[in-house]
């Protein structure tokens, strides 16, 4: 996982690989720690690296958008490919978290 | 039904078994020429009822989950994902999208991501003696989902 920060308060998570139950605990705890350091004002999941995803990948946003809404952080998520934004869809994820099909959206 | 092919797999419910598995009915699978899509699907159907072995039929423990996987003339693929563990006490609502037992970390999707990705989902199962899920998948077919 790459991790860029913004001075406008964006926090930018770029997830690489396979995410799936085994590998999303490791990007879990990252992606809170980083929410933790940083508290962002906007928080962005960037999937554009991403090679695989189950729900996992749905678990995984839906905890870290909670987390951030608790100190109201907005989440983004940009560069799914379609399989994994139809996946996202069936959650009903996208009346918390705005998603982009573009990579790497600039959200502000 | 002319069975073409076929391959037996048993794995100890180990998280990092998840990606070994879906790999495995994806090498499998890829013997048929399936299109890149339709591997897709059936390598995040097969993630989703492996996962869930480990997850919720083994939850603490580790035990034992055996995955066949057999072609069929006219490009039809059967995968059984069996368990031995916990079972569930109402399939049909734990099939609905969104319900889960386990917690905030999941989404409640696995059966619903499963229902799409293929083209027949079969759920077995009996309390304390474990779980059978079976994806089958049409390949090379225009009208397939
Ligand atoms: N093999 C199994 N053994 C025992 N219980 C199961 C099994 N598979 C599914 N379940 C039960 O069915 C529920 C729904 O499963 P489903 O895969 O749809 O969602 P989930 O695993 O809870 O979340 P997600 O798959 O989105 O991470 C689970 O929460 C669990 O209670
Ligand atoms: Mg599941």
């Amino acid at each position: 996982m790459k991790i860029e920060t913004a001075p406008n308060g964006r926090l930018t998570l770029r997830l690489t690989g396979e995410i799936d139950h085994h590998s999303a605990a490791a990007m879990r705890k990252t992606a809170d720690a980083a929410l933790i350091r940083f508290r962002p004002r906007e928080l962005v999941l960037d999937f554009s690296d991403v090679s695989f995803m189950d729900s996992s990948g749905v678990g995984f946003v839906m905890g870290r958008s909670k987390r951030a809404a608790a100190f109201d952080c907005k989440t983004a998520v940009c560069g799914l490919k379609e399989r994994d934004r139809r996946i996202m869809k069936l959650s009903g994820l996208e009346s918390l978290v705005a998603f982009y099909t573009d990579e790497r959206k600039e959200t502000t | 039904m002319k069975k073409l092919n076929e391959m037996k797999l048993t794995i100890p419910s180990r998280s990092v078994n998840e990606g070994f598995a879906r790999s495995a009915v994806a090498a499998f699978t890829a013997l048929a020429d399936p299109t890149v899509e339709e591997l897709g699907d059936l390598k995040t159907a097969v993630s989703e009822a492996v996962t869930n072995c480990i997850v919720h039929a083994y939850r603490d423990t580790c035990g034992r989950i055996k995955i066949d996987a057999a072609l069929y003339e006219g490009g039809i693929i059967k995968v059984r994902i069996k368990d031995f563990g916990c079972g569930i006490a109402d399939i049909e609502k734990a099939m609905t999208a969104l319900y889960t037992t386990a917690g905030e970390e999941r989404s409640g999707l696995g059966f619903t991501v499963m229902e799409s990705f293929t083209d027949k989902l079969q759920v077995r199962s009996a309390p304390g003696r474990g779980t059978t899920v079976t994806l089958t998948k049409y390949l090379n077919r225009k009208d397939a989902k």
